[in-house]
């Protein structure tokens, strides 16, 4: 081994604290990165397996009825690979010990043999046997929800009937990968299942026999999905088709696609900045440790080492200690990204199977880019060092010209020690270091607060939606469009305080290019359960004859602005289009709606006093038997508690982000510690000779340590409200990266969110400030003696 | 506790020691630097510890200042035992009772010369202002200069104002020459001269420069960790007289 190479293994053994420290900040960064990759790529990749082995449909559609010989024209449309009908319809469920409302779907499966489309993955017990009756199968996460095992019981009552059924399997399906009830804002496993059973037997139990409301097919290979959609679409219109959509719009696949989009701006926006912020400071404490180095950099250039040779020595030096951040950052990065894709798939997102991996080209990149940032760093040092003629480098470099200080020209001097003097000398000796060093400490509050902004985030949000929009106690659904005389029956029944009729119906909004499949709400205009609310979430009347769009749905998918008109197709009945002027902004941070009063809607339908559903207020403490009682009514076809929705919402991401706080906690500690301490400990070096000079001068270590220790200090506390800003700047680029359909990220920072921030940067600092405590009660104090600088 | 009581008593040893060892051990080899040393040593010298390098009078000068400890042997102050003395107590002597000069200066780059010499009297007992030490060693012109400012014999005084503002009992200088051309050195020489006889401080100056032997009261030559000679000036020359 070369002599040089051995000198390099001795230097980093000897400097293992701060290179540790060093590791430890490269490690963050790229754990981030990794973490965040490896997550999406397993589920982009899970997910494209999962719907090609198991045959998701390119296009769907349901319909009111048709009979079961139209099918063979479907099958006949050119394009059309594979076909297959069935029959659904919605139903309420029962299971024995629960009694919340729960509703679900239920779909047929082939009496014989497997489905051709949308094809089940049994994850135990088996599916329905030929012309059963009463055998069904269940999704794992209503199954896992309520404990249900093949074998066990529940009731589900299709169309008012009450049917007692046999649950034989367990399954996930590519077509319910998502599971939202209709009209519901997050899943909720508990209180909405979705169940298989025989076509006989489900035909049967909704008067659906020879019939089928519902087309799943899959396109040849260079079939045009639009040719296909609106052939359908004309031979269904008169069988009450509600409008062919490709996958892009199916439920599940397009809250999937709207999560993997912004589970891809996160992959991008957060390793972006902890790797960013990593790299930012691998340099600057790499330029600074080297610069420590000059007189060993002078003594080899006296020896004849050539300049390159100086300069690939401490190429290397921090090349191994990268290697090692990066090894440490890959591993740790693996072992998240592998709990959080797990996470996902058992809260938000069902896949039977997970395909999880890191490709090696995402290490491959944080390899690089930390390379990069901690080269540049060194060469800048080494460069200057190697600039100087040996007999220069050798001399300790100039006395140092320091001058007084900013605060003492303002005329504190005399209340000043010598010790305090010295500290503000010292920061102001070279302000660019102090900046660099406050900006360092400052980098890892913010990121701190981007890492816990979350919480208070999702906080608002819910705060927002469930108690100044949407403010029911109960959403209610109806099986159809109904007279809105059914509301004073709903009006007397015990523990409704208040009730609001609504009419809601699918709709296309269209305006140029641009167009959304959504359902139109028709509310009350001066509503007090349900309403828009305006840009300051004021509550604000939805005016006549026109449509209220949700901000995002406005200005980000349709283009429009009030004042411009929409053309609304809608997708029941006769299928009239209308044109509608836009009249309004409504604000709102989860899901997209388009809102009319509700008689607006009934004349856009022609049609007279109709409601679709109900919002209730209900007495506290009256809910168990107003559920029970609105369960049994059998024109009622869904109900939505609000409450427990916000509770299972609530327990469902509790996992999710709580393991996100904890990897954010602890990959910004490590990166806040890795500053401090190497802040600190390079301040020790810098000034080991002149503490220990006072040291024999007769200072004790207490009022050495305050020199040293009052300036980490001095620069931690400034560099607490400049972190409050950075924090503030990263979560406002959260911000503007998480502007999607599902959610859009308000700016909210909570006092939790600042004192996180400030915690991890005072708790770096107390440890760092321990252990070089410890140091300096080992300084050598004859050496000093002896030595020049 | 180690309180100073000033004595009437001009002869009044300041240090005793008796026989001190120092062993440093490297690896598995014992580098002896003293070896049984006997020392006294009085109010007002100004004493020479003269020997080539190695020789063991950086140690011994050391010990004395509560820097390092002997293998064997005891030293006292006064009436207080050194040897075995804690980490704190030999910090409190230190500040209280001894002035060190070093070869490098050791000031402290971000203050003044006054506020170097100030770091020092803020945290003395009964110490002189700064600016009466730095008019001592003829710096009263330059009391806001920092040490980038000065001249390495600028910067020596300094140091020797730092030392000596305290009021110590002993001022302890390790080769304070040892930097400076001899010219500049002289003038250093006078300023410790000068300060041993108007203060009375007991000093002790280490030197391998055998020229400047000539200034002390008493020489005590070190070799090979003993005392090899020990003898006292009958005619001390001034410091301007030297040259080397």
């Amino acid at each position: 081994m070369r002599v040089l190479n051995r000198k390099l293994l001795r230097d980093l053994w000897h400097m293992r604290g701060q290179m540790l420290a060093i590791a430890a900040v490269i490690m963050g960064g790229v754990a981030t990165l990794v973490i965040s990759l490896s997550t999406y790529d397993s589920l982009v990749d899970t997910r494209d397996r999962f719907y090609s082995e198991y045959h998701l449909a390119d296009v769907f559609d349901s319909l009111k009825r048709a009979p079961e010989p139209v099918a063979e024209r479907l099958a006949a449309i050119p394009g059309v690979q594979r076909m297959e009908t069935a029959v659904t319809t919605g139903v309420k469920l029962e299971v024995e010990g629960f009694p919340d409302p729960i509703t679900g779907q239920i779909l047929s499966l082939p009496d014989v043999g497997q489905a051709q489309l949308n094809r089940l993955y049994i994850k135990r017990g088996r599916l329905v046997r030929p012309w059963s009756t009463d055998e069904v199968v269940i999704t794992d996460t209503f199954a896992d929800a309520h404990h249900l095992q093949p074998g066990d019981l529940l009731t589900a009552i299709i169309h008012g009937k009450r049917k007692r059924l046999t649950v034989v399997g367990v399954a996930v399906a590519p077509e319910y990968v998502y599971q939202i009830a209709p009209g519901a804002m997050f899943p909720d496993f508990k209180r909405f299942g979705v169940l298989w059973m025989g076509r006989h037997a489900l035909a049967a139990a909704c008067n659906m026999e020879g019939s089928f409301n519902q087309v799943s097919l899959t396109l040849a290979r260079h079939a045009n999905e639009q040719d296909v959609i609106d052939r359908v679409d004309s031979i269904l219109a008169v069988y009450g088709g509600t409008g062919a959509y490709g996958r892009k719009d199916q439920l599940s696949n397009r809250f999937l696609s709207e999560e993997l989009k912004e589970l891809r701006t996160m992959v991008i926006i957060f390793p972006a900045i902890f790797l960013g912020v990593a790299a930012f400071l691998l340099n600057v404490v790499l330029s600074r440790l080297i610069a420590l180095q000059r007189e060993q950099i002078a003594i080899l250039k006296a020896f004849g080492y050539s300049d390159l040779a100086i300069a690939m020595h401490y190429v290397m030096m921090v090349l191994l200690l990268v290697l090692l951040g990066v090894t440490a950052g890959a591993a740790l990065g693996t072992w998240f990204g592998w709990g959080l894709s797990h996470v996902y798939t058992e809260t938000t997102f069902r896949f039977p199977y997970l395909d999880y991996r890191v490709q090696p080209g995402v290490v491959l990149f944080s390899l690089v880019v930390s390379a990069l940032a901690a080269v540049s760093g060194t060469l800048v040092s080494v460069m200057r060092a190697v600039r100087l003629p040996p007999a220069e480098g050798m001399r300790p470099e100039m006395p140092v010209a320091y001058r007084t200080s900013l605060v003492e020209r303002m005329g504190l001097k005399r209340w000043l020690s010598a010790p305090s003097r010295m500290i503000l000398r010292h920061i102001g000796w070279r302000p660019l270091k102090s900046f660099l060093t406050v900006v360092g400490i400052a980098c890892a509050c913010g990121l701190m607060m981007v890492g816990n902004y979350q919480q208070g985030a999702i906080d608002f949000m819910v705060d927002v939606q469930f108690r100044q929009a949407a403010r029911e106690d109960l959403a209610l659904s109806l099986i159809d469009p109904t007279s809105g005389r059914a509301l004073h029956e709903l009006e007397a029944l015990p523990g409704v305080r208040s009730v609001e009729g609504y009419r809601d119906v699918p709709v296309i909004l269209r305006y140029g290019q641009y167009s959304h499949r959504a359902m139109l709400f028709g509310i009350q205009p001066e509503g007090q359960l349900h309403r828009a609310l305006d840009r300051e979430l004021r509550p604000v009347p939805v005016p006549p004859g026109g449509v209220v769009l949700t901000d995002h749905l406005a200005n980000n998918m349709l283009h429009v602005k009030p004042g411009d008109v929409l053309t609304v197709e809608v997708l029941e009945g006769s299928r009239p289009v209308r044109q509608v002027p836009v009249l309004g902004i409504t604000k709102q941070y989860l899901g997209v709606s388009a809102y009319m009063q509700k008689d607006s809607v009934n004349a856009l339908l022609r049609e007279g006093n109709t409601v679709t559903g109900a919002y209730l207020a209900v007495e506290p403490g009256a809910e168990a038997k107003l559920y029970a009682e609105l369960h049994d009514r059998p024109r009622v076809l869904g109900m939505i508690a609000n409450k427990s929705a916000i509770q299972s919402f609530y327990d469902t991401i509790g996992e999710f982000i709580l393991f996100f706080n904890l990897v954010a906690t602890l990959l910004a500690g490590a990166i806040g510690f890795g500053v401090v301490y190497n802040s600190a400990r390079i301040s020790l070096s810098e000034r080991g000779r002149e503490l220990a000079s006072l040291r024999v001068l007769g200072f004790t270590r207490g009022e050495i340590a305050y020199i040293l220790l009052g300036e980490l200090a001095l620069l931690t506390l400034a560099a607490i409200p400049v972190g409050f800003l950075i924090g503030i700047g990263l979560v406002g680029i959260l911000v503007v990266a998480f502007q999607g359909e599902l959610y859009r990220l308000p700016m909210i920072l909570t006092p939790e969110n600042y004192a996180m921030g400030a915690s991890v940067v005072v708790a770096s600092a107390l440890l760092s400030g321990y252990l070089v405590w410890l140091r300096l009660g080992r300084l050598d104090l004859v050496a000093v003696l002896k030595t020049r600088e | 506790m180690m309180d100073f009581m000033p004595s009437e008593n001009a002869t009044q040893a300041i240090f005793v020691a008796r026989g001190l060892t120092k062993t440093y051990r490297l690896g598995d080899v014992e580098v002896p630097a003293l070896r049984s040393i006997d020392l006294q040593l009085y109010r007002g010298e100004l004493v020479v510890l003269l020997g080539p390098s190695g020789s063991g009078k950086s140690t011994l000068l050391n010990i004395l200042g509560g820097l390092d400890a002997p293998t064997s042997g005891e030293v006292y102050y006064l009436d207080h035992k050194l040897t075995g003395a804690s980490e704190a107590d030999l910090t409190r002597f230190r500040r209280e009772h001894v002035g060190f000069v070093f070869q490098f200066y050791n000031l402290i780059p971000s203050l003044t010369a006054r506020e170097n010499v100030a770091a020092v009297t803020e945290i003395a007992k009964s110490p002189m202002q700064p600016e009466e030490a730095l008019q001592l060693v003829g710096l009263g012109n330059r009391l806001d200069h920092f040490p980038a400012q000065l001249s390495g014999g600028e910067q020596q005084r300094v140091a020797i104002a730092r030392a000596v503002a305290k009021n110590p009992a002993v001022l302890l200088c390790d080769e304070p020459t040892g930097a400076l051309d001899s010219a500049t050195g002289v003038v250093v020489l006078e300023v410790l001269e000068m300060v041993n006889r108007e203060l009375g401080t007991l000093t002790v100056l280490i030197t391998h420069n055998v020229g400047i032997a000539d200034m002390a009261d008493r020489v005590i030559r070190l070799s090979d960790g003993r005392i090899a000679e020990e003898r006292r000036n009958a005619h001390k020359r001034a410091a301007h007289a030297l040259s080397w």
